[in-house]
Formats: structure tokens, C-alpha cells, sequence
């Protein structure tokens, strides 16, 4: 530790170069984690669900809906313990500039079904009274300052025309990956306006036992398969991580541009790192000369690294950290539950490390090589 | 006088090495600026070539897509019969009614939890000369009344069951793959099509999602969309084909768009920095030449020249390696969900010559701006203190 006086005197010298060195580190590995932080929220968006819980949908595609018959028929399934159901709305709101998504949903049974959307009960009983009621996620709250008891006005893609909501609740997701900017609404009110079609766009069933998952989702497939809407049922995780694979190679991406970013910055920083030992051969062959072991010249310029290392790593990997936890960023709802996880703090880290190594290792083994006499020797 | 470039050439090369990291850094950035905006370039492109300025899409009032739409047989009619409509060599209305649904299909060699969700398109029997560009590459047009089906060449790429002669399964039937086409690259080449007729009892019933019509005048679209959407018979909202596509590709365009800005950015101040410190410890070291330079009556606006010179020469190396390594990107095929359609859509990284002069002035500003500082700091060098 006594050396740390020199190390610091030394970092001091150049405060400019010392303070771009680790402040272009800082920035890669702030890009590294949010990049990678892309790919682990999609990763775990795709991981979420319930084992208790099941969805049907209708085998011709995501885009068909079931018939809301189904729901008696499915509740006489053997091990099935509860049913609810919801429909995609798809509306605009206002000028469309935020998107956000809209369901119609069976009250009692939806909630019951999702305790991680989490509201108060008043609110609750209110939503259960009315009609026309809806409850809408806290970010919607933040981002169009909408109130208890307002009328919002949503206009209709698939079914057309103006849709008015009172909203009598404000829920909060007790689960990261639950969208925290959705709007909720009955379901039977739905079927009213639209002159009871009797759709659902899909069902969600809960099940006793999570091990008879498969066997209880082929019972229901089978019983609907030469109905007109036949049904394909799996596990809610199944159901996310189709959805997470939408996005095709977007991880891939992700992930290559993550590499390169971090390989980019490693050649620049291990560059000028390099510069800087080189300029001191000088000091080095004077250090050597009054009695400094080459075991210790080598240490002093590794910890020279690492302490730019570590500093850049602190910034870069902390700042992300914070930052998107302070803005609750989301990616305009796509990517609910944005948060840097430990796994990927401690990758970053794994990365700083090595480009400690890297960018100190050809130096300090140099300064510890280092013919005195002729280091001496090439001083003008 | 100005200092002769032969000197920064010389110099450069004087420390391969660390010359060489710089131009690498910075190459690596310019490859992702390159290869990112042209990820979101090739994705525009698809979109936008998709529409044909001299088509209209009809749908129902409201609908801001062709999955949400609804139009029914009476509507399509009217609209067939409207003047608007050109007629094509047989006299009949260039008018295609179409079906639009999305099914679910597994892509190749991924594993059958993952699902993506590709359009198929019932088209009517113009729309073969009414759509943009199509054009069979192998096999014979679906027959009339067959339960057959033609898929996009990029569709087929990326979907196994795909190839002529093959069965496709989907709606709860089997398909025989007649024929493959390309579209000149736009989202058409994503889909698989067959006759309306046909599809209409498997999907959605007696219900189109959209017509699609050849103008008999095209500059004339503002009168046919008055007409139509004025027709007391009619609740439908008329798009400019061209337009309409290409709004499809704004939201995810953009996303993708201000990913490309927001990495690059920060990866381009890193890379300035690094070549920041690398041109300081190139003066720092040359301390003594520059002293020299100076002394021989250069004047130091000649030397803040040429050290800014030097600097955008590096990044411009940079610039060209960067180009190197982005442009194999070029012409791949990748594909990801549009969520303006909720479809997938296959598309190619484009590079434009643009795109790549973009890359090479982006490094050069890189490198002017790594390079100022230090080429000020070189030309402003106490010449006396320098020497000694």
C-alpha cells in the first residue's frame, strides 16, 4: 500500500490522458451492460410465467379468436382450476404518439388469476361495478397524468369507433416483467358493444398440480381438435417466449455489438496505456537503479491498470446501474422490467479485469525487463 | 509554408503499433455505425419498395392496418366498379380483394416453442399485376379453385416446407407450394400467397381485410380518394399504397435508427478519446521534432495543420478498415418482427455508397476532433524548452 502514494503521483501527472483513459472505459462498459441488459430483460420476459397457469389459444394463429363457449368446457377439465380469458384491443390513444397496449378482460377472474397485478381493494370493487370501468398501470399515470375517476376516450383499430373508459383503479405489477402500461378493461362490456360475438382471444387456465401441466394442455387440445376452432394449449412460459422469439436474431445483434464496442475500446485504452509506460522508461531504469525490485516495478504498473480498470468499471457499470433504475426506463413499453442484473454487473466487471490485463501486462513486463544501463544510456 | 504530408505519412509509420490500435478502434466503430444504420436502411427499404405509388390501398374506415380491417364482398364490389380503377389488357378492373391473416410457423433449425408470424395474403387475380414488382423465379401461378399456394423467396429462405412441389401446413389444411416469386425485395417477399377464394373458409369467413387497386390516373389519387371515401355505400379510408408501407416501417425504423445514433455515439466518443490520447503521447514524444519544425520557420499554424492532418489520416485509415469489415454485412438476410403489422418481415442489410461516405467523414470528423487538441498543444510548443 505504500506504493499506492506513487502509483496515484503518477496517475496525476497526465490528469488529462488519466481522466479519457478511464472515461472511455466507463462508456464501454455503460454500453456493454445496457446492451446486455437488452438481451436479459428479453430473456427473462421469455422465462416469466407461472407453472400453474396455461394458455389456450387458437392453433390457426395468435390473430383467431376462440369461442367464449369454451370457457364452461375448459372449467370441467379435469385438474383445471380456474379460467379467465381476454381479448387484444389494439387502440389509439390521442395523437398515438406512446403506444400502449389495451385487453379486455373477464374482472373477477383475470385479477384472481394475475395476483402480481397488484391494486387496492376499493379500487378492485369499483372496477368488478362498473361497466364501463378500467384500471391502467402506474406509468400510464406518469405519462398522460391521468386520474381516478377520469373519462379517457380510446379509439379503435380492430373495433372501430371511440371506446370511453372511466378509469377506477391504478394498478402496480408486483412481477418486473409485467408491463406496468397497460390498460384493463371488462370484457363484458366488450362483447356488448360489439353486439356479443362471443370471442376470446385467448384463455389463461390455472392448474392444480404445475406437474400435469403437458398432460392437461393435450387433453384440452385434443378435445377441441375437429371443432371449427381448434385450441393450442402450453404453459404460460411457452406462450411469453413465443413472443420473445418474434424478435428473431435481435439478440445475436446485440450481443455482437456488445463484443465489438468492448473490443473497440480495449485497443484504444491498452494503446494509450502502453504509450504512457513507454514514456517513462526513464523513471523505470531510475527507480531500478535506487533499488526497486522488478517485481514491484511490475506491480506498480499493473495497479496503475487496475486502478483505471476498476474506476472505469465503477463509473460505467454503476452509472447504467442508476440510471436506469432513476429514469424506470422501459423502451416505450417493449422491454418491461429494463434492469441491469447482477449477472451482467459481474460479466462487466470480468471484462474490466481483463482489460486490466491487457492493457498492463506488455507494459509492466516490459518495466520489469528493463536493461537499466541501457535505459540510462538512451536518455538524450 | 505548409508542412509537406510525406512528414505525417513518415511519422504515422513510425509507430505501427499504436498508429495501427487508433486506426483500428476507430474502424471498429465505423463498422458498427455502418453495419447498424444499414440494418435500419435495409428494413426502410423493404417496406418502402412494397408500395407502388400507382396503387391505392382501400381499407375499412379506422383500421390502421391490413390485419384490422374488414371489408365485405358488397364494398369490394363497388369499389372494383369505380372509374378510378384502371382496366387491365382483358377489360376487367385491376383490382385485387384480398385476405390477410397471420399464421404461426416455426423458423428453420429453430425449436418449435418459437414462433413467428408470417403473412399469408389471398389475393384476387389481378393482384399478380397490380402488386409492385412480383415476379415468378420457379413454378406455374396457384390454379383457381386448388387449394395451392406461392411463397416469397426470402419467406422460403427462412421457413422450412417452403420449396415447390413441398406441402405446407397451416389453417388446419395441407398446401401444395406451386411456385416461389420475389417482389425487389420488399416485405412481399415475406409472405405466402394463394387465392382468396380459398382462404376465406379456412380464416376469417366471407370477409376481405383489403383491395388493392391499380389508378387509372395515378396522379389522380386525391379525386379517388374523395370518390371512394365519399361513396354513401362505403365506410373505408383510401391510402396511397407507397405511403402506407412505408409508415409501417417508421416506428421500428426509428428504434432501430436511434439504436444505430445512440451506440455509435458513445462509442465514437470513446474512440475520440482514445485518439486524443493517442495524439498526445505522439506529441509529447515528438516534442523535440516539432521544436525543430519550428525553428526552421514553420509557423505554428502550419504545424497545428499538419498535426490535425496527421490525426484525420489515422481515422481515415480507420474509416476504410471499418469499411472493410462492415460491407460483407451486406445483402444478409435477417428478419424480426414488425410490430406496426405484428408480421414478420425478412429483410437485407443495405449499404448504400452513402452510407459508406457517412462512415468515412464520421471518422475523419473523429480524428479532426481527437487531433485538436494536441495539434494545438504541438503548435504552441516553447520552442527553446523543447529543444534542450
Amino acid at each position: 500500500m505504500k506504493f499506492l502514494h506513487l502509483v496515484l503521483a503518477n496517475l496525476g501527472r497526465h490528469k488529462r490522458r488519466t481522466f479519457l483513459t478511464t472515461a472511455s472505459v466507463a462508456l464501454a462498459l455503460f454500453l456493454f451492460a445496457s446492451l446486455r441488459t437488452v438481451v436479459t430483460t428479453l430473456q427473462a420476459a421469455a422465462q416469466f410465467g407461472s407453472a400453474r397457469r396455461l394458455v389456450s389459444t387458437n392453433a390457426t394463429g395468435i390473430v383467431f379468436p376462440l369461442p367464449l363457449s369454451y370457457t364452461n368446457k375448459l372449467r370441467a377439465v379435469p385438474g383445471v382450476g380456474a379460467v379467465s380469458w381476454a381479448n387484444w384491443f389494439g387502440g389509439k390513444y390521442g395523437d398515438n404518439k406512446r403506444f400502449f397496449a389495451q385487453f379486455a378482460v373477464d374482472p373477477e377472474s383475470y385479477l384472481d388469476m394475475y395476483p402480481e397485478i397488484s391494486l387496492p381493494e376499493d379500487q378492485k370493487q369499483a372496477f368488478f361495478r362498473e361497466r364501463s370501468a378500467a384500471i391502467i398501470g402506474r406509468r400510464l399515470v406518469d405519462i398522460f397524468g391521468w386520474r381516478l375517476g377520469q373519462d379517457v376516450t380510446i379509439q379503435g383499430t380492430i373495433f372501430p369507433g371511440d371506446w370511453t373508459f372511466t378509469i377506477r383503479g391504478i394498478y402496480t405489477p408486483t412481477d418486473a416483467a409485467i408491463n406496468d402500461d397497460m390498460l384493463l378493461f371488462r370484457h363484458d362490456y366488450f362483447e356488448e358493444r360489439l353486439g356479443r360475438p362471443g370471442v376470446a382471444g385467448w384463455y389463461v387456465l390455472r392448474i392444480d398440480d404445475a406437474e400435469q401441466a403437458a398432460p392437461i394442455a393435450k387433453a384440452i387440445d385434443d378435445q377441441f381438435r375437429n371443432s371449427n376452432a381448434p385450441t393450442k394449449t402450453g404453459t404460460e412460459q411457452a406462450f411469453n417466449a413465443s413472443f420473445a422469439t418474434m424478435w428473431g436474431n435481435v439478440s445475436l445483434l446485440m450481443g455482437t455489438i456488445g463484443m465489438a464496442v468492448v473490443f473497440a475500446i480495449l485497443l484504444v485504452t491498452a494503446n494509450a496505456m502502453m504509450m504512457s509506460a513507454r514514456e517513462r522508461t526513464r523513471e523505470v531504469a531510475v527507480l531500478k537503479t535506487i533499488g526497486y525490485s522488478d517485481r514491484i516495478l511490475f506491480g506498480l504498473v499493473m495497479l496503475e491498470a487496475a486502478l483505471i480498470a476498476l474506476t472505469g468499471a465503477l463509473v460505467g457499470l454503476g452509472g447504467a446501474k442508476l440510471l436506469y433504475r432513476a429514469t424506470n426506463f422501459n423502451a416505450g413499453g417493449f422491454l418491461p422490467g429494463f434492469d441491469v442484473t447482477l449477472g451482467t454487473l459481474s460479466l462487466g466487471a470480468g471484462v474490466a479485469l481483463l482489460l486490466m490485463l491487457a492493457s498492463g501486462l506488455v507494459p509492466a513486463m516490459q518495466a520489469a525487463r528493463l536493461p537499466v544501463v541501457q535505459a540510462l544510456r538512451r536518455v538524450e | 509554408m505548409r508542412i509537406p504530408l510525406i512528414y505525417n505519412l513518415r511519422s504515422a509509420l513510425q509507430r505501427p503499433v499504436s498508429t495501427g490500435l487508433t486506426a483500428l478502434g476507430i474502424g471498429l466503430v465505423v463498422a458498427v455505425f455502418i453495419g447498424m444504420l444499414a440494418l435500419a436502411n435495409g428494413f426502410r427499404a423493404a417496406l418502402a419498395r412494397t408500395g407502388s405509388d400507382r396503387n391505392a390501398l382501400i381499407l375499412r374506415r379506422g383500421a390502421d392496418a391490413e390485419l384490422s380491417s374488414g371489408i365485405d364482398r358488397a364494398t369490394a364490389s363497388i369499389i372494383a366498379a369505380s372509374p378510378h380503377v384502371a382496366a387491365g389488357p382483358d377489360g376487367r378492373p385491376l383490382a385485387s380483394p384480398e385476405v390477410y391473416v397471420l399464421i404461426p410457423l416455426t423458423r428453420r433449425g429453430e425449436d418449435t416453442t418459437a414462433v413467428a408470424n408470417v403473412v399469408v395474403r389471398g389475393v384476387g387475380e389481378a393482384a399478380w399485376t397490380v402488386r409492385n414488382n412480383i415476379q415468378l423465379v420457379e413454378g406455374e401461378r396457384p390454379r383457381s379453385g386448388r387449394p395451392e399456394v406461392c411463397v416469397g423467396k426470402k419467406m422460403a429462405q427462412r421457413f422450412p416446407h417452403t420449396g415447390v412441389g413441398e406441402s405446407l401446413r397451416f389453417g388446419g389444411r395441407d398446401w401444395t407450394v406451386v411456385c416461389q416469386f420475389t417482389a425487389g425485395g420488399s416485405a412481399f417477399e415475406s409472405e405466402v400467397w394463394g387465392e382468396n377464394e380459398q382462404f376465406m373458409p379456412v380464416f376469417r369467413g366471407e370477409v376481405f381485410q383489403a383491395v388493392s387497386i391499380r389508378l387509372a390516373d395515378p396522379a389522380a389519387f386525391e379525386e379517388a380518394k374523395r370518390a371512394l371515401e365519399g361513396d354513401q355505400r362505403l365506410t373505408v379510408d383510401v391510402h396511397r399504397e407507397s405511403s402506407f408501407y412505408a409508415e409501417q416501417s417508421e416506428v421500428l425504423g426509428r428504434i432501430l435508427e436511434i439504436l444505430a445514433t445512440v451506440i455509435t455515439s458513445i462509442m465514437a466518443v470513446g474512440a475520440v478519446f482514445g485518439a486524443v490520447n493517442t495524439m498526445y503521447a505522439s506529441v509529447a514524444s515528438r516534442a523535440p521534432e516539432i521544436a525543430v519544425l519550428l525553428t526552421l520557420g514553420f509557423h505554428p499554424r502550419s504545424v497545428l495543420l499538419s498535426f490535425l492532418v496527421e490525426s484525420a489520416l489515422i481515422a481515415l485509415i480507420g474509416g476504410v478498415i471499418g469499411i472493410l469489415l462492415a460491407l460483407p454485412v451486406n445483402g444478409i438476410v435477417t428478419g424480426t418482427t414488425n410490430w406496426a403489422s405484428f408480421s414478420e418481415i425478412a429483410f437485407s442489410f443495405r449499404i448504400t455508397p452513402g452510407l459508406l461516405l457517412a462512415g468515412l467523414v464520421f471518422a475523419a470528423v473523429m480524428g479532426t476532433l481527437g487531433g485538436f487538441f494536441p495539434a494545438w498543444r504541438a503548435a504552441r510548443m516553447p520552442v527553446v524548452q523543447a529543444l534542450r
